[in-house]
């Protein structure tokens, strides 16, 4: 449907339909409540919840978080009150909003517990879609699921044949090859791709010689790692058709625009959130303001749009 | 209470003495709802460096006016130390939980214990402030408070303990003393008030008697020993923390803390916790 607007920024992503593509990442936007003082929070894309386990879950030793240049790591270890306590206590809340919830989970030892997760909220209906966090970096662990193309397959296909409701893969960039990742998540039936998870990182207090954060690594966000992600979303975007979700150090209209010229049907505010809490409503009116001043009428036409430097 | 984000206007940003400053901000509503102990979350600098904003605990509140007392020691707090009067600043406040001292004001005992370590007079003053003027125990109408409650307006029942390395850090004594608070001072060198720690001032009092209230903000070492000293004496102590913040809204999860309940957030359940909850 187009609005009223000149300028349409709606877009689709499998069944789930948004009035623009601005959303919130995964973890950096609580369960939206934190931020009610500050915005009007029916006005976003989506909002995508901090990712939850299937028991609630402590999180890592302190201090969690560190700030690096144009950056910062943490290393919260997906501290969240787990799958019933989020339905009971948290979802109320984002289902008075009346715009898309996108439910973030993860698994802490076993891929099963995916399983279980989605059957449960399969039956939501103010849950409009899952995000399968299988790139989060701070679970201690060898590998990642997204960090092997059999793993990310397997795990994909076993979920979507549980459920119709879209299904968003996250996908971690450490990794030799992103669009090998975006493919076998394509194949194995996924709606889209968010990515990028956060880097891969470490910080050391030289006088103490001690790391800086409690969990010696953690995860990279921020502007620093925004090139990267730009790369990235190029990448898969030249290798798969099913809709990106671009992140990875957004901080305003430009950056944002940045995404959808390299591939993305949408893109998602992360750390930004920290420092101004009203940035992804300053984005959307920023994106519109783009389109109009380039006669585009709609911002899916801007989706991989680059050209080549000599044009 | 509504948390805002607010462009508000700097009215001063004064060198008080080497590396501590005084910043006076502008707003009617964060300088309406603040409480002792909440602190404001400021984007020091228009750029990347630093990404993050800077929280800094409310100092004193007077009219449309909030003072914050900080020391520029990191990359944060030097570029704040360089914005100018008349300049805005993006701050968003007040934040957190504050010091709980209405409870108190039922209380037969008024005499309340403010224990403060080096910078940790920043949030205290301002608790000193609202326990000295008749505006304590503002949650009672007036006829309803305690008629000692009503005498503290002009007596001043509150007595303040500051500790730190030399005379040269011994910060707000001034202050302190202008609102009529009684003061005792410790430094580990002796260059000013009793050789040792601030915790062994604490302990002599307590031996003589109980405070209705105990208060404190300081380094982690000094509230760790507060919190024993409390226990020791069956009191509870209120404890403002300090930690690593990246939102300061309760939204990231990172400044956790560790506690009986589990872990909670510096940000937004704190920076003031109740030392019986904490676990060391």
């Amino acid at each position: 449907m187009v609005g009223p607007a000149k300028s349409n920024l709606s877009i689709s992503i499998g069944n789930l339909n948004l009035k623009n593509p601005v959303m919130v990442a995964s973890g950096t936007f609580g369960y939206a409540e934190e931020f009610k003082d500050f915005m009007d929070l029916t006005k976003l894309g989506a909002i995508v919840t901090k990712t939850i386990t299937l028991k609630a879950r402590h999180g890592n030793l302190a201090p969690r978080t560190c700030e690096t240049p144009a950056g910062m790591l943490n290393s919260i270890g997906l501290e969240n009150p787990g799958i019933d306590k989020f339905i009971q206590d948290k979802l109320p809340f984002l289902k008075k909003l009346a715009i898309p919830v996108i439910v973030s989970i993860a698994a802490e030892e076993s891929p099963d517990e995916f399983i279980a997760l989605v059957k449960q909220l399969d039956k939501l209906d103010e849950v409009s879609a899952i995000e399968l966090n299988i790139s989060c970096p701070n679970l201690q662990k060898d590998k990642l699921i997204s960090q092997d193309a059999q793993d990310t397959f397997a795990l994909v296909s076993a979920v979507r044949k549980l459920t119709r409701k879209c299904l968003i893969t996250k996908l971690s960039p450490n990794v030799i090859s992103i669009a090998e990742i975006a493919l076998a998540a394509q194949n194995a039936g996924s709606d889209a791709v968010a990515l990028i998870n956060t880097l891969g990182g470490m910080s050391i207090d030289v006088h103490k010689r001690i790391p800086r954060l409690g969990a010696w690594v953690g995860g990279l966000s921020g502007p620093a790692i925004r090139p990267v992600a730009v790369k990235m979303v190029w990448e898969a975007y030249n290798k798969i058709k099913i809709p990106i979700i671009g992140m990875g150090g957004i901080m305003d209209t430009e950056s944002a625009l940045e995404f959808f010229i390299a591939g993305a049907t949408a893109i998602s505010v992360g750390t930004a959130n920290f420092i101004n809490p009203r940035v992804s409503l300053e984005i959307i009116c920023g994106l519109k303001q783009y389109l109009a001043d380039n006669s585009i009428q709609n911002l899916s036409n801007l989706t991989g749009r680059l050209k080549a430097c000599k044009d | 209470m509504k948390t805002v984000q607010v462009q508000a206007k700097i009215i001063s940003n004064k060198r008080f003495k080497e590396n501590y400053w005084h910043l006076e901000f502008e707003s009617a509503i964060i300088a309406k709802n603040a409480l002792p102990g909440q602190f404001v979350n400021i984007k020091v600098g228009k750029g990347l460096e630093p990404l993050l904003r800077r929280p800094i605990s409310i100092h004193a509140v007077g009219g449309v006016k909030v003072k914050l007392f900080y020391q520029a020691v990191g990359i944060g707090t030097q570029i704040l130390s360089q914005r100018k009067s008349g300049e805005l600043l993006d701050i968003i406040g007040a934040l957190g939980s504050g010091f709980n001292y209405h409870r108190m004001a039922q209380a037969k005992k008024v005499e309340n214990i403010l224990v403060a370590g080096g910078m940790g007079v920043a949030p205290l003053f301002f608790l000193a402030q609202r326990l000295a003027s008749p505006r304590m125990g503002s949650a009672l109408p007036r006829a309803f408070r305690p008629r000692s409650l009503r005498r503290c307006a002009a007596r001043n029942d509150t007595i303040v303990l500051i500790g730190a390395k030399t005379k040269k850090q011994v910060l707000c004594e001034q202050e302190f003393k202008k609102l009529g608070c009684t003061l005792k001072l410790a430094t580990d060198d002796g260059s000013l008030g009793f050789k040792g720690k601030v915790t062994d001032l604490l302990k002599d009092i307590l031996d003589q008697h109980k405070p209705a209230g105990l208060f404190s903000c300081g380094p982690h070492s000094m509230l760790k020993v507060v919190s024993e000293i409390a226990r020791e004496n069956k009191i509870n102590a209120q404890l403002s923390l300090e930690e690593h913040m990246a939102c300061g809204l309760g939204a990231c999860l990172g400044c956790a803390v560790s506690t009986k309940g589990g872990y909670k957030r510096v940000c937004k359940d704190g920076p003031v916790f109740s030392s019986e909850e904490l676990i060391w």
